[in-house]
């Protein structure tokens, strides 16, 4: 790579002793470790493991809670049922569409948010942090509630702030169509979750070393090279910590489909699809599918950004 | 910095400001608004009211709200607090101790964080039905510890790493007890990672919705975010959206007042485990 980039400086992980002897010390601390440890992984494993593997039982079978008498075993034919079945392709396109469009547009507004605070005046940057630590800590449902009163034909002012634009009156329909509806819900999303990708982004902002933006400056290198030369390569890491975040995040989009458009037209994510037949059809069996399905999707694109981009999860950290 | 300069990053600091309370100023004008002042069109009202506070707070929707306010404060304060102590035991040990369990406990949590929520409930659905968790506060509890749990153990364990353990050993030869040192050593230094834990697992826990709306069925325990989406007026011929607009400034106000008061301490939660590692 011709990138630009320092060796790491930051403390050093303890070095375990090469343990050909394990001495009893090692031992009683490893003992220590797993009983101090143990119990989180226990109670994580239970919350998870347990119910997708319960999950991939239930979908294989024929069961509706109304009709728990004529639970029978189907083998895969749930899911035969749901990768025929057009709602499913319509769901998953959906979901795609809302996690690419924001994703990539979070990006781009959460670095300009990050370079604006790097380099806003210390006297207001605690103004600005606490600013933008709002959206991240507003409820996804009030966001979703705000963004769809605020475009709504009755209570809303959108259609009237912006009427003098072609295309927009009194009686837009915002959330009448599929296209419109979903860029409403893309910009409450992108609203709400912008402000955690630019957090991420100034942090790694911070780790460039000044170094090297000094002396690319004294070569003569413009601001666009810089960034492109310098500044990227060594966030590289905090980037796409922020991106695989945020991708999985988004893909699970549930609350914001549910309070503005309730899955109508053709607006329902792949979440939303699950809920449906669970609990309002109360399907057992397809709803389990559609779970594991959606599992399975979400640990492909895990695995496409741990191999594929080579993210460094020991540089990652989890965020809900 | 040149005053040109320096004006453009400051039209740049307003847009920001303006970008993140924008949505939230406009939920609160919303909830001033009279009945029929709702389709003024106007961002703001024409005569602000209280009558939407008066609503849920006594009126008719005092009994979908109130129940829901309480509810969300004890299963989240519960389930926070649950997850604050068990990471706090497994980040000592993945701070502190060498055992070959560190990257699978952090590879778990992590594996556990992006897990798609509505896959957990699907099963949990049928399961709590079958043993009596559903529309109960446990039922909620135990599946809000899969939202909270691994942030908790990443946050908590990046704050232990920087902790200077040494300290303690250097009061124990100073003479203090090993009770002392933990006390007055260790305690104070690691209890800002612990409250910034704390704080960043509420949020999320606050902001559930999935489980929320999926596990509970009455007031018994269905949270704030579930009861706002099943907020309909008095009667059906009544427009919900003043109060709905009211309930949600109220639980906007906790989450902000946080915010204002440790918003340092967040950042440096949300992020310092992100690039560090």
């Amino acid at each position: 790579m011709t990138t630009t980039t320092l060796p790491p400086s930051e403390k050093t992980a303890p070095v375990s002793a090469p343990g050909h002897t394990t001495s009893d010390r090692a031992r009683s601390e490893r003992k220590l470790g797993w009983l101090l440890a143990g119990p989180a992984l226990a109670v994580m494993l239970l919350v998870t493991a347990y119910p997708i593997l319960q999950a991939v039982y239930d979908s294989l079978f024929d069961y509706r809670l109304t009709d728990p008498e004529n639970r029978s075993f189907t083998g895969l034919n749930n899911y035969v049922v749901i990768l025929s079945d057009r709602t499913w392709w319509i769901s998953m396109a959906v979901t795609v569409a809302i996690t690419v469009v924001t994703v990539a547009v979070e990006l781009v507004l959460g670095f300009a948010l990050a370079f604006v605070m790097a380099k806003a005046l210390s006297a207001i940057r605690p103004v600005l942090r606490a600013a933008i630590l709002i959206p991240y800590a507003v409820i996804t449902v009030v966001s979703a509630f705000a963004w769809r009163f605020a475009f709504a034909i009755d209570t809303g002012f959108v259609n009237s702030w912006f009427g003098w634009l072609p295309g927009i009156g009194a009686d837009t329909d915002w959330f009448g169509g599929q296209g419109s509806a979903l860029l409403v819900v893309c910009l409450a999303e992108i609203w709400k979750t912008t402000p955690f990708i630019s957090l991420l982004l100034l942090a790694g902002l911070a780790q460039v070393p000044e170094v090297l933006q000094e002396a690319a400056k004294v070569d003569g290198a413009t601001w666009w090279q810089r960034l492109r030369k310098v500044t990227l390569p060594n966030m590289k890491a905090a980037i796409m910590v922020a991106l695989l975040f945020r991708t999985l995040d988004a893909f699970r989009v549930f609350d914001s489909i549910f309070v503005m458009t309730a899955g109508a037209n053709n607006t329902e994510s792949v979440s939303f699809l699950a809920y449906r037949q669970t609990i309002s059809r109360l399907e057992i069996g397809l709803g389990s599918a559609v779970s594991v399905l959606l599992f399975l999707v979400v640990v492909g694109i895990a695995a496409l950004f741990i191999k594929g981009f080579k993210v460094d999860l020991a540089q990652a950290r989890g965020e809900g | 910095m040149s005053s040109k300069e320096r004006t453009w990053w400051i039209v740049a600091g307003v847009a920001i400001v303006i970008y993140a309370l924008f949505p939230v100023a406009w939920i609160v004008s919303l909830s001033f608004k009279a009945p029929g002042d709702l389709a003024n069109g106007q961002f703001l009202p024409t005569t602000p009211t209280d009558e939407n506070y008066s609503t849920i707070f006594t009126g008719a929707g005092a009994d979908l709200f109130l129940p829901a306010l309480r509810n969300s404060f004890g299963i989240c304060l519960i389930a926070t607090f649950i997850s604050c102590l068990l990471a706090m035991f497994a980040a000592y040990a993945i701070a502190r101790l060498d055992f070959p369990g560190k990257k699978l406990i952090l590879g778990t949590a992590l594996g556990v964080a992006i897990f798609p929520v509505i896959s957990i409930v699907t099963p949990l659905f049928n399961l709590w039905r079958n043993i009596g968790l559903y529309d109960t506060w446990p039922g909620l509890i135990i599946p809000y510890l899969s939202l909270t749990l691994p942030i908790s153990i990443w946050t908590m364990s990046a704050f232990f790493r920087e902790i200077p353990w040494e300290m303690e050993q250097a009061a124990q030869v100073d003479g203090a007890t090993t009770w002392q040192a933990f006390r007055k050593v260790i305690v104070p230094l690691a209890a800002p990672g612990v409250f910034t834990t704390a704080i960043i697992a509420f949020f999320i826990a606050w902001n559930d919705f999935v489980y929320g709306i999926s596990l509970t069925s009455t007031s018994a325990a269905r949270p704030v975010p579930a009861a706002l989406g099943l907020f309909s007026g008095a009667s059906q011929f009544e427009d919900p959206t003043g109060a709905i607009a009211a309930a949600a400034v109220i639980v906007t106000i906790p989450v902000v007042a946080l915010v204002l008061l440790f918003q340092r301490r967040i950042v440096a939660g949300l992020t310092n485990g992100a690039v560090k590692g």
